[in-house]
């Protein structure tokens, strides 16, 4: 049998909150899930909902529901049997169930589409009826696995923003596993980065892009600029950051995510946070002179590979395609702009 | 590659001649006025299935074939029902062995079964019944059972499962509500075909029959004696066309239970022979 | 305790425990009267009294009295015959149904299955019908002035016998050999034409290898069982047509020597099984050398 690793690992979920567990395929987040949910058991440590123990809990007994990746819907069921699936065991009377389903149906814009049989139903159609099923069982904790992985690029934006909207409306927990970190950033409140087995950051999606708390959270979301460097602590009041070529950088205690001390250290920042100094009079906190590899445009965007003269490998720099700003030639040289507020000082290694 | 097609289908057709000879001649000779099974034909006749709801013996065995058939398809499709559950769903030790195990008897002369159970029958001093036939007939049905509800179990994603639970149902409301739903194609194609090849089973029958005997064995009684060969002649169409009628049934249920696989019909000898059928809990555990 | 529990409600146990009653239903109705056969062997009976001492003698009469050997070899050579000639002519109805089917293919493997579906014991007393003397085959050529005496070679004989067993068989050898044909990627056909090689050669490196397994299978599933039959020798095959499971019938039923009985079936299984082993171990070796 195939062992799965969970370790070490300890994380509440606040109430009413949207938790998003993010990481590679194969790091544990689906195991998590399927812990919270029953269908695995742990060999140490338990899980609490809303103060009740779940160890020995099976899973029916679980105030837990579940949006499955294959949203696992009833082939042999139409969309209201399905919705009205879980409601069968509580015996509320066919009315009484009726009402519930069409709220729901309501609730996820499938008016009328009582009827319609399981294999008659599009991507998204499925999607809202795996979460219609799930809501109308009132769960406190909603757990949905990867549950927009297998949309289209415009339905997935499209669902993100329904999903959350319907999360702040209805209330309830959402614990919601992805491994896309542009869906975790724009859905969750709060995001648990996950790699083998372990969780590395907790934290709000703002606070996990610009203040990842490893080299390797902070490479998995988004892209960022390593840079070797040096940090000299002077007192409580004084750190500074010997950036090297870039020079001397006085650092705020925020900037360090885990508290750092003296010696070798590595400097990330983000390829928006640097700027291309274009005209003669565009003047950043810092700036340094570089030669344009190459520019990838993207529309809204241009991403520059720049080289600077000291740096091991070259920067990546992104930038907005304003009103008059003109895009740069390979082989032209620049000068490269940022200010202190925006490096993050991280672990070496 | 054109003559080469050609050929291929002449010696097809020339084939199906072959395999259909015997068949063929069964309605003739039951409806043929004589009581010589030969040519020149005579006259055209329903006496001789006329004459069958006279024989008294042959209601008899073939009550008694009916309860052995229908006994054995049920027994059978059991059986195969928890082994191929057991080997669609879960990883065990010794899986493999022993599902080859179970299959066995699917490659064991009949002869070899039969005398095998007669003589632990004798041993132990149990009469030869209808019984001692049904348990040689489960024996025998009892892969087929497991090969045709095995791709019905497979075809089962196991998050539906999961989803029932999820909603609150327990084990045994998901095994009515969500799993008999979807297998029951599978199921019933089982029982017919357990029940078609009981009906049809001699040897076993044969060696373990008691007192009471069945339709087969009934009918070999009667190839002895040429007086009754027309009799066995319409008795044996009247038999086609009931396995014929079966047959379709199970043609319809495999079809209900994989649309999309028309081209894998009628396959079901065949399943047995697709090895390392691994797609029991792979697809759950690869993402996470 | 912990570990107890966990084991109980682990995947393992769970298909244990749904595996145990099939299991344990072919074990007591299975091995053990296997078992029992095989050491019945060992047993004597004299009229209805069983000695249980061990004795070699009924293996010693079984491997040396003519009679016996000359039908375990008749047996063997009916049975080899009859799955050699079900599978030559199997493959290409298998081969015509995968490869030039078109969308017909469920109702060719229906119709092929379709005559099988005819009482078994009708089916063997049929061909008798069309075998004998005065039989349809023979009234057909007749009257085709093809012959002019009725050919006696085709009933109550050997030829009787394997011309029965290969129509009875066909189904469990096209079926097989069809699955087998239809896994063949048809693109690494495309692959073997567009290097060059011709229809033949493609068959004989590509799709035959590959669907060995499938011939493989039929072959097993024919062999076997043949060797047991007793239903065609007894309606066909005449005096010299007879087969070893005749005899098995006879020493069980008949002479109530059953100890003779199991000793010959348990000797016609052993030999069965060798020989199939055989085959598997030089089918394997074949296809490795191919595969270099």
């Amino acid at each position: 049998m195939e062992k799965k690793f969970l370790r070490d690992l300890s994380l509440d979920f606040p109430r009413g909150e949207l938790t998003s567990l993010l990481g590679p395929s194969g790091c544990g987040k689906t195991t998590l899930l399927r812990l919270i949910a029953g269908f695995e058991q742990p060999t140490k440590g338990n899980i609490t909902i809303d103060g009740f123990q779940m160890d020995g809990v099976e899973a029916n007994e679980r105030p837990t529901n579940m949006v499955f990746q294959s949203y696992a819907i009833f082939p042999h069921l139409n969309v209201e049997e399905n919705v009205g699936y879980g409601l069968k065991r509580l015996n509320l009377g066919k009315d009484e169930t009726a009402r519930r389903v069409d709220e729901m149906l309501n609730l996820v814009d499938l008016d009328n589409y009582n009827k319609r049989p399981a294999h008659a139903l599009s991507g998204g159609q499925r999607q809202r009826v795996a979460l219609a099923r799930s809501l109308i069982m009132k769960p406190k904790v909603l757990l949905l696995d990867e549950p927009l992985s297998s949309l289209d690029k415009n339905l997935r934006e499209q669902m993100q923003v329904e999903l959350r909207h319907l999360q702040r409306s209805v209330g309830i927990t959402f614990i919601f596993v992805t491994h896309d970190q542009e869906e975790a950033l724009t859905m969750s409140d709060r995001t648990a980065v996950m790699f083998e087995g372990q969780i590395v950051q907790i934290a709000t999606p703002q606070e996990i892009y610009s203040r990842p708390k490893s080299k390797r959270v902070a490479s998995f979301i988004g892209v960022m600029n390593f840079i070797e460097g040096q940090l000299l602590k002077d007192g409580d009041q004084n750190t500074t950051v010997d950036a090297g070529i870039l020079g001397n950088v006085k650092v705020n205690p925020d900037q360090m995510p885990i508290p750092l001390n003296s010696g070798p250290v590595t400097i990330g920042i983000r390829p928006e946070m640097l700027t291309l100094l274009i005209e003669d009079q565009d003047r950043t906190e810092f700036e340094i002179g570089g030669v344009i590899l190459e520019g990838a445009y993207f529309g809204d965007m241009t991403n520059y590979t720049v080289q600077v003269k000291g740096l091991k490998s070259p920067l990546t720099i992104s930038m907005r395609n304003t009103a008059g700003r003109r895009v740069l030639e390979d082989g032209e040289s620049a000068r490269v702009g940022w200010g202190a507020d925006s490096l993050v000082i991280l672990n070496k290694s | 590659m054109k003559s080469n097609k050609n050929t291929l289908k002449v010696f097809a057709y020339s084939y199906l001649i072959f395999l259909y000879a015997p068949v063929l001649l069964l309605p003739i000779f039951a409806f043929n006025d004589s009581t010589i099974i030969s040519f020149p034909l005579n006259s055209f006749t329903f006496k001789w299935f006329a004459g069958l709801t006279q024989e008294t013996y042959l209601q008899e065995s073939l009550k008694n074939s009916l309860f052995v058939a229908i006994s054995t398809s049920i027994l059978s499709t059991c059986l195969g029902i928890l082994a191929s559950r057991a080997s669609s769903r879960y990883e065990f030790f010794g899986k493999k062995s022993i599902l080859s195990f179970l299959i066995l008897p699917l490659f064991l002369p009949e002869i070899i079964i039969g005398v095998a159970l007669l003589v632990v029958l004798m041993q132990l001093g149990l009469p030869l019944s209808l019984w001692t036939v049904i348990l040689g007939h489960t024996l025998v049905c009892t892969p087929f059972s497991i090969a045709i509800l095995n791709s019905a179990f497979a075809n089962m994603d196991m998050s539906l499962e999961e989803a029932s639970l999820d909603l609150g149902e327990t084990r045994f409301g998901t095994f009515k509500r969500v799993i008999f739903p979807m297998v029951s194609p599978g199921l019933i194609a089982s029982l017919l075909i357990g029940f078609t090849i009981s009906l049809d089973e001699f040897i076993i029958a044969f060696f373990l029959t008691g007192t009471e005997t069945t339709l087969p064995v009934y009918i070999w009684g009667q190839l002895r004696f040429p007086a009754k060969l027309p009799g066995v002649m319409a008795l044996g169409f009247l038999m086609l066309l009931l396995s014929l009628i079966l047959l379709l049934l199970v043609e319809f249920f495999r079809r209900r239970m994989n649309r999309t696989t028309d081209d894998q019909v009628n396959v079901q000898f065949g399943n047995l022979f697709k090895h390392d059928k691994k797609r029991t809990r792979d697809s759950k555990k690869n993402h996470s | 305790m912990d570990r107890v529990k966990n084991w109980f409600s682990s995947d393992s146990s769970r298909g244990l425990t749904l595996i145990g009653l099939p299991f344990g239903f072919s074990l007591l109705l299975l091995a053990a009267p296997m078992l029992l056969i095989f050491f019945l062997g060992f047993w004597t009976q004299d009229y209805l009294v069983l000695d249980r001492s061990f004795s070699l003698d009924n293996y010693i009469e079984a491997w040396t009295e003519p009679m016996y050997r000359d039908l375990m070899l008749r047996s063997l050579g009916i049975s080899a015959a009859v799955t050699l000639a079900t599978v030559m002519l199997a493959y290409p109805m298998a081969y015509f149904i995968s490869f030039h089917g078109g969308n017909r293919k469920a109702l060719w493997l229906f119709l092929v299955t379709i005559p099988f579906w005819t009482s078994y014991l009708l089916r063997v007393f049929l061909w008798k019908v069309i075998l004998g003397y005065n039989g349809v085959l023979n009234s057909a050529l007749d009257w085709l002035g093809v012959i002019e005496e009725p050919l006696t070679f085709i009933l109550y004989n050997a030829n009787a016998v394997i011309i029965t067993l290969t129509h009875a068989w066909a189904p469990f050898a096209i079926l097989p050999i069809y699955v087998a044909l239809e896994k063949i990627d048809r693109s690494y056909l495309e692959a073997a034409t567009d290097l060059g090689d011709g229809p033949l050669k493609s068959f004989l490196r590509i799709t035959l290898p590959l669907s060995m397994t499938g011939v493989v299978g039929a072959a097993l599933i024919i062999f076997i069982p043949t060797i047991g039959d007793y239903v065609t020798p007894k309606l066909v095959g005449g005096k010299d047509g007879l087969m070893i499971a005749n005899m098995i019938q006879v020493q069980f039923m008949k002479a109530n020597n059953a100890p003779l009985g199991a000793s010959l079936a348990v000797s016609a299984m052993g030999i069965v099984s060798i020989i199939s082993l055989v085959f598997l171990a030089l089918n394997r070796r074949w296809l490795r050398k191919r595969g270099s």
